[in-house]
């Protein structure tokens, strides 16, 4: 019979074990992936203890106390620390999200931290985001317009505004787009949630004169219609935007136009 | 050190920093047809300006009357006349044409009845020279910072910008007292790039990671101002550290001044709208020097909330829902995450947080990088753009949405300045390579130091000190005691250790390198506050209670080897740029 394996190198092993050594009573054990590409190792779970007395709330606290207190060669993106720059996305109790807005109390017994799936990993947490990066720039995420006068702004009535809400917002964190089975699947063809939200964002802005033309590139078998409509991205969103609606109405235009 | 792998590249100006004022320097070189690179340590959109609210401010007359000149005013009396009036007056005068052109770049702008760009009340802001408030401050709801970034890393990539990502800067190359480039490491791949300009401008934001409790992100370290530094130049006014009067007690997370500026109000222990004390005129609209002050007197005399009566409360549950929803959603999201308040039903807990820092490289209004030397002079090939730059603009205190503005007024400024100043494709001259081996001597010696103290433990002692001893109200005791204190951290460093050798996103090294640009900042802000015995803007003395004009009204230029530091000044510019407008003499500063 066939066997079906991982490459061996790729295969994620059981790593160091770092023992409380503040004696606290209220410990939680945090396990988190490795991986070092200088070293020629296998990736490995590291598992730490951590005194959650002295921690504050958000699983970036968590990263960083252990960072700081216990271990710190571990490897993550961080920045702004309130959900506004998106750099923190990642894995965590199995779910995406951002470290800086998740709470740590809310996943029960052990804490598990990966990097967002289904990419390339850099090192530990740290994913490689430079096909999406690329994606994004092929939607043309600029305003194209034909009026002239320059001196004064495009006026946009409130309303022409108001459907710019959910799809402006967007941090570009890639959550979404890692939590879509799709997007595993066919990740360097079929656009993504996050890349089809932005796309989105500029098609519907009444300022902008090449929706048609935006609308056309969009509509191919892969960079939209491998969206199933499995609704992922929506559960995943930390900033609690809707890409599946985005793209639905992308996909009803196209059919109504 | 040969054992590093190092790649030369040639342009013709490099951009450090992709945040607001990086990116739309970039977007005016690319424009202009120069061989631009743009550096920086995170994905662009990913930049500290992503993290501005409230607006930015422009007098587009959009809600009302107004004139640029109304808005020089309340800068010059902001900046409590430390700004140098020819700057603030080509900052007022260039803001309305900066912001028509970020709508025009795709700025997704809150609109007016008739679809104009929406303007919001803000603090400092005023009609007819002080007289009353203006609706001046351009908003995209409360996340204008953010769609102003998304929409200038656009258009830098309509422009073809060449971008170097997760690059993390280690220092300037400098001949004969003029800057030829700057060395990078690339946390990807490990390896070391030599980056050769014409003209390097840095736009690497402010360093509020000096301090424990700031709105700044924990990649605000101040890497370009650092790198003047050490490149033996001053930086400029740098005891001025802003306070944000809002910030989420015991997380720091900003709460937008928009929010007052939409009628939210502070409120005491008491119950009291005790701003209507300290300013009777603007109120919660005074400007944010003047009330963090406030707020802390009030804590200090035992009016604070809460179990510790450390803070006070930021009302806004009076305002009609709809406009907490269409204006404030940003900060309702924010007050659900770090304060488990419900903003329409309960106030915000806040307290005086470390926001911006006025102080920097010190600049013209064309961007060029000042120094002094008997007079100011240029240093070739050498500019400074955003929180990073002293052009000096907010002089003694920032006016809040002066900050956006200032990104996109001296960015375009930059690379105007550059076009004419730099022939594309010029070739490039020899530099030595002793420029690089003592460059990447620091570096090799941090990466492979084995000692006993953690860069987490040096940084927080740094963080610490600084809070308590450099805070909104300063004495010749703390700030001695501080001196002393801040230099325990710097030493520190000989003994340091990294945990981590590799080179490829190695952030246990990014971290060490960037607490050594950190204590640097630290150790002059502190003796620069030490030196300056008055009270003026954000540094506010309680043995010197008084603005001295006759002694101090002057920049502080500091330069810093280590923890020895040179302080010397430089007089305020009394003169307009144009005749457009008026000097602006000094006057009490009453809100």
């Amino acid at each position: 019979m066939v066997q079906i394996n991982l490459p061996e190198n790729s295969k994620v092993k059981k790593g160091k074990y770092y023992k409380d050594t503040t004696g606290s009573k209220n410990i939680k054990k945090v396990n988190i992936y490795r991986w070092d590409p200088s070293s020629g190792e296998n990736p490995r779970i590291d598992t730490y203890e951590v005194d959650m007395d002295n921690c504050p709330s958000k699983v970036l606290d968590l990263l960083n106390k252990i960072k700081n207190e216990i271990d710190s060669s571990l490897a993550y993106r961080r920045s702004c620390s309130h959900g506004v720059c998106g750099s923190c996305a990642m894995n965590m109790d199995g779910k995406n999200g951002l470290a800086c807005t998740k709470p740590h109390a809310e996943i029960d017994g052990d804490i598990n931290i990966y990097p967002l799936p289904h990419l390339k990993v850099k090192k530990d947490l740290i994913g490689d985001l430079s096909i999406l990066y690329k994606q994004y720039e092929s939607i043309e995420p600029w305003l194209k317009t034909n009026k002239k006068v320059e001196a004064k702004e495009i006026y946009q009535s409130r309303e022409d505004r108001s459907k710019l809400d959910g799809a402006y917002e967007c941090i570009m964190c890639a959550c979404c787009s890692t939590a879509c089975p799709s997007y595993w699947w066919n990740g360097d063809k079929y656009l993504g949630p996050a890349v089809l939200l932005q796309a989105y964002r500029w098609i519907i802005d009444s300022r902008d004169d090449e929706r048609k033309e935006r609308l056309k590139k969009v509509a191919d078998e892969f960079k939209l219609y491998r969206c199933h409509t499995i609704m992922n991205c929506t559960n995943a969103c930390p900033k609690g935007l809707n890409p599946a609606k985005a793209i639905a109405e992308i996909k009803k235009m196209l059919a109504t136009s | 050190m040969s054992s590093y792998k190092i790649i030369d590249h040639e342009y013709d100006v490099v951009v450090l920093g992709a945040g607001g004022s990086g990116l739309r320097a970039a977007v005016g070189l690319s424009e202009a047809g120069l061989k631009t690179a743009c550096i920086s340590k995170v994905f662009p959109t990913r930049s500290h300006t992503s993290a501005a609210q409230g607006g930015i401010s422009a007098a587009l007359g959009n809600m009302g009357e107004d004139d640029w000149r109304w808005h020089m005013y309340d800068t010059v009396k902001g900046a409590d006349w430390l700004g140098d009036q020819d700057c603030i007056e080509y900052l007022c005068k260039e803001a309305p044409r900066a912001v028509i052109e970020l709508e025009r770049y795709g700025v997704p702008f809150s609109r007016t009845e008739d679809g104009k760009i929406y303007q919001r009340p803000f603090g400092g802001m005023t009609k007819n020279y002080g007289n009353e408030t203006v609706q001046r401050t351009c908003a995209a709801a409360d996340r204008t910072g953010h769609a102003i970034l998304h929409t200038l890393y656009g258009q830098a990539l309509k422009h073809n910008t060449e971008f170097f990502i997760e690059y993390f800067a280690l220092d300037l190359l400098m001949k004969d007292g003029a800057c030829k480039g700057l060395i990078a490491w690339n946390l990807d791949d490990g390896t070391i790039h030599r980056f050769r300009s014409h003209i390097t401008i840095i736009a690497t934001g402010g360093y509020g990671k000096i301090y424990y409790s700031s709105t700044s992100a924990h990649t605000c370290t101040g890497d370009g101002n650092a790198m003047i530094l050490r490149a033996g130049l001053p930086l400029q006014d740098m005891e001025f550290v802003q306070f944000h009067p809002t910030g989420i007690y015991g997380h720091g997370t900003l709460i937008s001044e928009g929010v007052r500026g939409e009628g939210g109000y502070l409120v005491n222990s008491k119950g009291e709208r005790f701003m209507e004390r300290y300013a009777p005129k603007a109120k919660d609209l005074a400007s944010r020097d003047v009330v963090s002050r406030s707020i802390a007197i009030e804590i200090n005399e035992g009016r604070g909330v809460g179990k510790e009566q450390d803070h006070v409360h930021l009302h806004l549950s009076h305002l009609d829902s709809k406009v907490i929803e269409e204006r404030l959603p940003g900060i309702s999201e924010s007050s659900r995450l770090f304060a488990n308040v419900d903003v329409t039903k309960e106030p915000i807990p806040v307290v005086p947080t470390v926001h911006y820092n006025m102080g920097g490289i010190p600049t013209n209004y064309k961007a060029e990088v000042m120094t002094i030397n008997g007079s100011e002079k240029i240093v070739p090939g050498l500019m400074a753009i955003g929180e990073a730059a002293c052009v000096s603009v907010h002089g003694a205190n920032r006016l809040g949405s002066n900050s956006l503005i200032d990104l996109v007024v001296f960015g375009r400024a930059a690379a105007k300045r550059a076009a004419e100043l730099v022939k594309p494709e010029t070739p490039h001259e020899e530099i030595s390579e002793s420029e690089t081996e003592k460059c990447l001597e620091r570096f090799d010696k941090l990466r492979n130091a084995n000692g006993e103290n953690k860069t987490a433990d040096l940084r927080l002692a740094m963080q610490k000190t600084m809070q308590l001893k450099c805070a909104v109200f300063r004495t010749d005791k703390t700030l001695k005691e501080g001196i002393n204190d801040i230099r325990k951290s710097f030493d520190g460093m000989e003994n340091i250790s990294v945990k981590d050798k590799s080179l490829i996103y190695n952030t246990d090294l990014v971290e060490t390198l960037e607490f050594d640009n950190l204590i640097r900042q630290a150790i002059i802000t502190m003796d620069s506050a030490y030196q300056r015995k008055e009270s003026r803007g954000a540094h506010a003395r309680d043995d010197f209670p008084k603005r001295d004009d006759e002694k101090f009204m002057k920049h502080t230029l500091s330069w810093c080897n280590g923890k020895e530091t040179k302080i010397d000044y430089r007089p305020v510019h009394k003169t307009t740029l144009t005749s457009d407008v008026q000097y602006f003499p000094p006057q009490e500063r009453v809100y």
